[in-house]
């Protein structure tokens, strides 16, 4: 029923990178996530999906610690990444957010060059010795953003001087130029025209050759695009985890039906 | 997509009448509109009004202040009364006091009206004394003093005129004013009419009401306002350096990093509370807690510095917080998503983004402080230094001093109306220095600002 690009669908079982169980998140009283068991693999784009509110772009923000800014928040269950469980006591959240990047809803790009977009992650990382590797580290992220040919000419005007596509591919680059395992994408494309959300999408799947790539997105069609994974979340559950081309031609469970026709949501 | 179907009303519609012919309802809307845009002018115009109000009047009676007249004469320097030994050794020198001056600037006025033929009906030189300031003779004892090879010579000297005299020449001090007044009469005013004419007083820019220093009661034409805004400089300097860090420190830390519990809460409640505090309040605090505690200097700079940051940091920690709420959180989730600290987020981009808010607010703290009086009262910092550079003004932090706006009220509270022009032309420099501050606050603020 849906307009599917070909894309490599024959899922070969890759590394895993993620793997949760029984994951409970809390806001205050408010059970938000009940119960998420998912595993997600290396090299691959892992789609959550789901209607409003229904926790998933809650339960993005744990496989970072991005949670740990919010004070009411309590994270309970098992994390594990590469082994090892991220709310570990030993476990220092900036050191995970250098592994794990993320791209934001709305393109939010510092108020600086465009150059120091790209650089300020290597740079508090002490990923580049000198400037002229620091240059390399910069070219090599903003060619991975696929925006390096629109902005070369240009790398110190600033950054929020770009259109919101062009901002949007900045923060991937600047995402990327951490050099990150894992990047997690909170509907990166809500904020941005068709014509800058295919090319978000073609970059995603580009980067799934180097990254593990997690993606909310409120867009089904972007779902099927882009993914080879999906989970549907409804109200803090994980509904159903699997295949994106099985997931959206033959769920097995009754309200992913019902969300991907459109009866839900 | 939805199951609702609308109701559309059917026949049931609304007779809404001519769209050119206004209804009663709308009528009525529109003037109560034109109302609250007439109440809305009127507040404003009344503001305007006391603001010209304002300025006018300290201008009309300030700007005599800046103006003060002066007496050309040649004085000779006399030998015999000023250097007896005639060694011009300095010592000796400086045992003539000034009463050994005031014979000969009598002597020198006298000769200078008489040269000029002027139908003076004085006929004896003390009575000069009427004309000339009492300073004067200081004038010409300092400048001897330092350098003694004058003495011999006859030189010229734009000598003061004394505060009834230059009240005279500014309509100040009429001839009726002064039927009760023993220190000049009418026939000196009518001297004075005639020496006006002849060039010999004349009114000039008065450079030493900005630069001196204090001078006692009885001669209100020497006083200056200069020692008293060094005084508020070393204040300024003392607030500056110890409000903005702890000031912006303290608000990072609630902003940024304290958890929201209920004692953050009382702290935040307690700051507001704080900033609203009579500064009077603050004065005694001072003196309890600076002065008689802590054993510090009375009315030294220092003092009048930390109490006045205790006033202002509430003011700088309010506007440093608001302005850090103001940077867009997506801008800390971005700088937290590619691994910064919560330090460097801070630091590097939430910090530079509030810059341009903190500095505004620090600048209007310090501006608040800087015309503040009732707690230098308190504390003392209304020193009475009456000598000028280099000896006895003050030179530090720990030494007496004043500030502008204690000095203007010290003036406004002597009796002599000569000191009531000064008290004017006091308020002109300190609104000099506030707009001048507001003025930087105001550029500062478009040179930081950036857009996100």
């Amino acid at each position: 029923m849906y307009d599917t690009p070909e894309l490599d669908r024959t899922v070969t079982r890759n590394e895993l990178k993620f793997a949760c169980k029984n994951v409970q998140v809390f806001y205050g009283d408010t059970h938000a996530i009940k119960d998420v068991d998912v595993e997600l693999e290396d090299k691959t784009v892992t789609a959550f999906i789901g209607p409003s509110g229904c926790g998933k772009s809650t339960f993005l923000r744990c496989l970072n610690r991005m949670n740990d800014t919010i004070d009411i928040c309590r994270v309970e269950g098992d994390i594990l990444l590469d082994d090892v469980d991220i709310y570990d006591k030993r476990v220092d959240p900036v050191q995970l957010r250098a592994k794990v990047g993320m791209v934001f809803q709305k393109p939010n790009p510092f108020p600086k060059s465009i150059y120091d977009n790209v650089a300020y992650g290597p740079r508090i990382h002490g990923l580049a010795k000198n400037k002229a590797e620091l240059d390399d580290v910069v070219e090599r992220a903003l060619r991975r953003g696929a925006i390096w040919d629109e902005v070369k000419d240009r790398l110190d005007a600033p950054g929020t001087g770009l259109s919101g596509g062009q901002q949007q591919r900045l923060c991937i680059a600047r995402a990327v130029a951490t050099e990150p395992e894992v990047l997690l994408m909170d509907e990166p494309c809500s904020a941005l025209d068709p014509i800058a959300t295919a090319q978000v999408e073609e970059l995603i799947d580009e980067l799934r050759a180097n990254f593990s790539v997690v993606i909310v997105t409120h867009s089904m069609q972007q779902a099927a695009r882009v993914s080879q994974k999906t989970a549907f979340f409804h109200l803090g559950n994980l509904v159903e985890f699997g295949e994106t081309g099985q997931i959206f031609t033959n769920p097995t469970d009754e309200r992913t039906e019902s969300y991907i026709t459109g009866r839900i949501g | 997509m939805t199951d609702a179907t609308l109701d559309t009303g059917g026949e049931r519609r609304a007779s809404h009448g001519s769209l050119t012919a206004q209804d009663e309802r709308t009528k009525r809307r529109n003037r109560a509109e034109a109302r609250f845009k007439a109440y809305g002018i009127a507040a404003i115009s009344a503001g305007l009004f006391f603001l010209c109000v304002l300025l006018v009047s300290i201008i009309t009676n300030g700007l005599t202040a800046f103006q003060q007249t002066f007496i050309e004469v040649e004085v000779f320097l006399d030998p015999e009364v000023l250097d007896k030994n005639g060694n011009r050794d300095p010592d000796d020198l400086r045992k003539v006091s000034t009463f050994g001056y005031n014979p000969l600037i009598n002597q020198a006025v006298f000769d200078k009206i008489n040269s000029f033929d002027l139908d003076s009906p004085i006929e004896d030189p003390k009575q000069m004394r009427n004309l000339v300031s009492a300073s004067a003779a200081a004038t010409l004892r300092d400048s001897v003093l330092e350098d003694p090879e004058l003495i011999g010579q006859t030189l010229t000297y734009q000598l003061l005129a004394s505060s009834r005299v230059d009240g005279y020449l500014k309509g100040r001090v009429s001839r009726e004013s002064i039927a009760e007044d023993k220190n000049i009469t009418v026939e000196d005013l009518d001297l004075v009419d005639q020496m006006v004419e002849a060039g010999i007083i004349a009114k000039s820019f008065n450079w030493s009401f900005i630069t001196g220093a204090d001078a006692s009661e009885s001669r209100p034409e020497q006083a200056g306002i200069g020692v008293s805004m060094l005084g508020s400089l070393f204040m300024m300097f003392v607030v500056l350096a110890l409000s903005l860090p702890i000031g912006v420190a303290a608000s990072i830390y609630l902003e940024e990093f304290a958890p929201q519990n209920r004692f953050t809460d009382f702290i935040e409640v307690n700051i507001s509370n704080l900033a609203a505090v009579p500064s009077i309040v603050f004065g005694i605090l001072g003196l309890a807690v600076f002065i008689q505690f802590m054993h510090l200097p009375q009315s030294a700079p220092l003092v009048g510095g930390l109490v006045l940051t205790l006033m202002t940091l509430p003011t700088i920690i309010i506007s440093t917080r608001a302005s850090l709420k103001a940077v867009p959180p997506s801008i800390r989730d971005a700088a937290l998503g590619v691994g910064a600290s919560k330090m460097q987020s801070v630091f590097h981009h939430v910090l530079p983004l509030a810059m341009p808010g903190i500095l505004t607010g620090t600048i209007i703290g310090l501006a608040q402080a800087l015309g503040e009086t009732a707690p230098l009262l308190l504390i003392g910092m209304v020193g009475y230094i009456a000598t000028n550079y280099p000896e006895g003004v003050a030179s530090g932090f720990m030494d007496p001093n004043s500030a502008i706006p204690a000095q203007i009220y010290q003036w406004a509270t002597r009796a002599d109306p000569a000191f009531y022009e000064r008290a004017w032309g006091g308020i002109i420099i300190l609104l000099v220095f506030l707009m001048t501050m507001n003025i930087i606050a105001i550029l500062l603020r478009r040179r930081f600002e950036r857009r996100w």
